[in-house]
């Protein structure tokens, strides 16, 4: 791979909580992102895939720079921007820009689309050639919209077009990198399709890196080269797309998968069913931080924290953070105990497959 | 959420989405901003029109009372009843019946010094509005400012600022200012000489400021602390947006809904309240007409003239109620629908 455009390693994000009477002391922290290792080539798009509340959103504040990381480091283009101030931020801030979640909420009501998406300019004093009105019109016909809504208001177009104005302004300072958290989650299904076509299709011609927050696993596939599983603040599973959907290795990301409703499933596919809810981020399980849903979970899964490694029989840059991971070549097959003992052989650490500690509990 | 499987979200492999077409065909480019469109809801409300055309016409007559006094050939200070034969009787009351009133006093005179009662409520108003009007500016102000930066700022500044807001809030104002301005009148007035009116006007306004920015304070301090979290505020820093871009450019803009909705039903209140301040003798001085001290006069007369009790009542009833209705249509018509 060549020099990655962005460089995350070792991020950690937490926030305090605040308790105590009269005087508000920090009595714990929510564990939203630990030790996050994630790189992104030029023209990349990487989809970040999880359950709710397991540090995808936090990820993605943390490399705009919403956010400030506790730990560990930023690198965007080699440049370390973990901690730059606002000023330092300033050359950096055009490259990396965000597309939000919601685009009722991402535009102000009281601008017009044309002063929306000039904004970016004005703050960065880009005087486009033919003058800063003539641009966003053309952004305007990027995104497919119409350059004669320059003058009206958000609150007179639908979610698919807001969310479209939402992708202009982004566009507005050529970024290299665009975060899109959860971009078309808050969209019709019909409408989705569009945005994402919209997207990849941006993507294509500017050359532009994507770091893609979903927890829609289909878009993701869709729209992806590499994908990122995470689970409550860390990263349990990355690869490549291929990899990732029909090899996976984590029983985290098995279960994922299997929870995709299909229209047409082959009657023999197994759906695994994960018991229990998620833990409580602020006091995050020891060792693997799966191991309380897992069925494979042994007591090193509670002693070790299984560190990102790649498996045998695994493709180029597949990632997986697992001491028991799962069979490779049949992924859809129910995974039996102690599968992997014999189908990964090298994997590391395996041999330590403690007897009796597997829990089945997955439903047939 | 839905289940957009790929056989839904993978569509045809075409590249360049079908951008959806613009709905409306006509070419209307400009679109109604939020403020042209709470206009326009604006005019449809009957009540809201009638009180708004009230409230200007107390305005204008504030305005324009001393093209009323020329035109009208009398002055508010001239004490006409002891000028003039034959308008007072022996005890300081109205000859005429229901207060003096004819053709020359259109609303009666005084009872007493026999000045004119319609030229004394015109130049009242002018006083009250003055008054109100300057005081409503400065606590609106010293709100905006004091909630946007509590809002803004959040964490130990927000708490300060919030018991400040909560003390001012809690503080029995108005028995605080009938013992405050004698407090102020001997310190910057020697015992020999008389209260000077700019002084009186300056405390006064300064009072009613001080108490009356809190409310303002800690509405906007709300809305601010709601706006942040919107994204567009998000999306205005992921480009680099400085602080005061934030606050002027994309929080201010979404904030003159309340702050015109809590003006316009602040002046009213305010007016009162200097009508009452007056009223109790802490309020503006002779020789400026003032309401408060009409009402004062009204009622150790009213047994034997009510009439002149009528005129500043009425008058006052008018306005605050009309007042009052305008700022509640104000609010109607910035219906929060188009708050998305």
């Amino acid at each position: 791979m060549s020099e990655p455009l962005l460089e995350l390693s070792g991020l950690t994000k937490h926030f305090p909580v605040m308790g105590g009477f009269l005087i508000k002391r920090r009595v714990g922290s929510v564990h939203a992102v630990d030790d996050v290792d994630l790189t992104i080539a030029p023209g990349e798009t990487v989809g970040l895939v999880g359950e709710s509340g397991c540090g995808k959103s936090t990820t993605g504040r943390l490399v705009a720079r919403l956010l400030e990381p506790d730990r560990g480091t930023i690198r965007f283009e080699g440049r370390d921007i973990t901690h730059a101030s606002r000023r330092e931020l300033k050359p950096i801030r055009s490259q990396i820009q965000m597309i939000f979640q919601d685009p009722y909420s991402s535009l102000n009501p009281r601008h017009t689309v044309g002063s929306i998406i000039r904004g970016p300019m004005e703050i960065n004093g880009i005087e486009p050639p033919g003058g800063r009105e003539k641009r966003v019109r053309e952004l305007l016909e990027t995104v497919g919209l119409n350059p004669e809504h320059y003058n009206r208001y958000p609150h007179e177009f639908s979610g698919g077009q807001r969310q479209r104005i939402g992708i202009a302004r982004a566009l507005a300072l050529q970024p290299k990198l665009i975060v899109a958290d959860e971009p078309v989650s808050a969209l019709d299904v019909s409408i989705q399709a569009q945005v994402i076509n919209l997207l990849q299709h941006l993507q294509r011609e500017f050359g532009i890196a994507f770091l893609f927050i979903a927890h829609d696993l289909a878009v993701v596939r869709h729209f992806s080269h590499r994908v990122a599983v995470m689970y409550l603040g860390r990263i349990v599973e990355v690869g490549d797309r291929t990899s990732i959907y029909e090899r996976p290795r984590h029983p985290y990301t098995h279960a994922l998968l299997s929870a995709v409703p299909e229209i047409d499933a082959e009657p023999g596919r197994e759906r695994i069913r994960l018991s229990g809810d998620l833990p409580s981020p602020v006091d995050p399980p020891s060792g693997c931080r799966f191991r309380t849903r897992c069925w494979k979970a042994t007591d090193k899964c509670a002693q070790e924290t299984p560190p990102l490694v790649r498996l045998d029989g695994n493709a180029e840059g597949h990632l997986v953070a697992c001491h028991h991971p799962m069979d490779p070549p049949k992924p859809a097959e129910p995974p039996a105990e102690g599968a992997g003992a014999d189908g990964s052989a090298g994997a590391p650490l395996e041999g330590s497959l403690a007897p009796g500690g597997a829990a089945e509990n997955r439903s047939g | 959420m839905t289940f957009p499987t790929p056989a839904t979200s993978v569509t045809p492999a075409d590249s360049v989405d079908p951008a959806s077409p613009p709905r409306d065909p006509d070419r209307d480019v400009a679109g109604l901003s939020p403020g042209r469109l709470m206009w326009r809801r604006f005019r449809r409300d009957r009540t809201g029109v009638v009180a708004g055309i009230i409230v200007a016409c107390y305005v204008l007559v504030a305005l324009a009372a001393p093209l009323i006094s020329r035109l009208y050939g009398k002055d508010p200070y001239t004490t006409y009843g002891l000028d003039t034969p034959g308008l007072l009787n022996e005890y300081g009351f109205p000859i005429l019946p229901n207060g003096g009133i004819s053709s020359e006093f259109w609303f009666g005179i005084e009872p007493g010094l026999g000045r004119d009662v319609f030229m004394q409520l015109v130049y009242g108003i002018r006083t009250s509005l003055a008054i109100a009007f300057a005081a409503t500016l400065g606590a609106t102000l010293i709100g905006i400012v004091v909630g946007i930066i509590a809002g803004y700022a959040g964490g130990r500044t927000d708490y300060l600022l919030g018991r400040v807001i909560d003390v001012m809030l809690s503080f029995p104002s108005t028995l605080f200012i009938i013992a405050f301005m004698p407090v102020v009148e001997n310190l910057f007035v020697g015992p020999e000489e008389e209260t000077p009116i700019w002084l009186r006007a300056v405390t006064l306004i300064i009072v009613l400021t001080a108490f009356g920015w809190a409310s303002l304070a800690r509405l906007l301090r709300g809305q601010v602390l709601s706006l942040r979290e919107r994204e567009f505020v998000d999306a205005a820093r992921v480009t680099g947006a400085s602080p005061a871009r934030i606050i002027f450019k994309e929080l201010l803009p979404n904030l003159w809904t309340p702050i015109l909705v809590q003006a316009t039903l602040m002046l009213p209140s305010l007016v009162t309240a200097e009508a009452a301040l007056s009223f109790l003798g802490v309020g503006m001085i002779e020789p400026v007409p003032d309401w408060g001290r009409m009402f004062l006069r009204g009622t150790e007369v009213y047994q034997d003239d009510i009439t002149y009790l009528m005129f500043p009542g009425v008058a006052l009833l008018i306005f605050v109620i009309a007042f009052n209705l305008l700022g509640d249509s104000v609010r109607d018509a910035f219906d929060p629908k188009i708050r998305r």
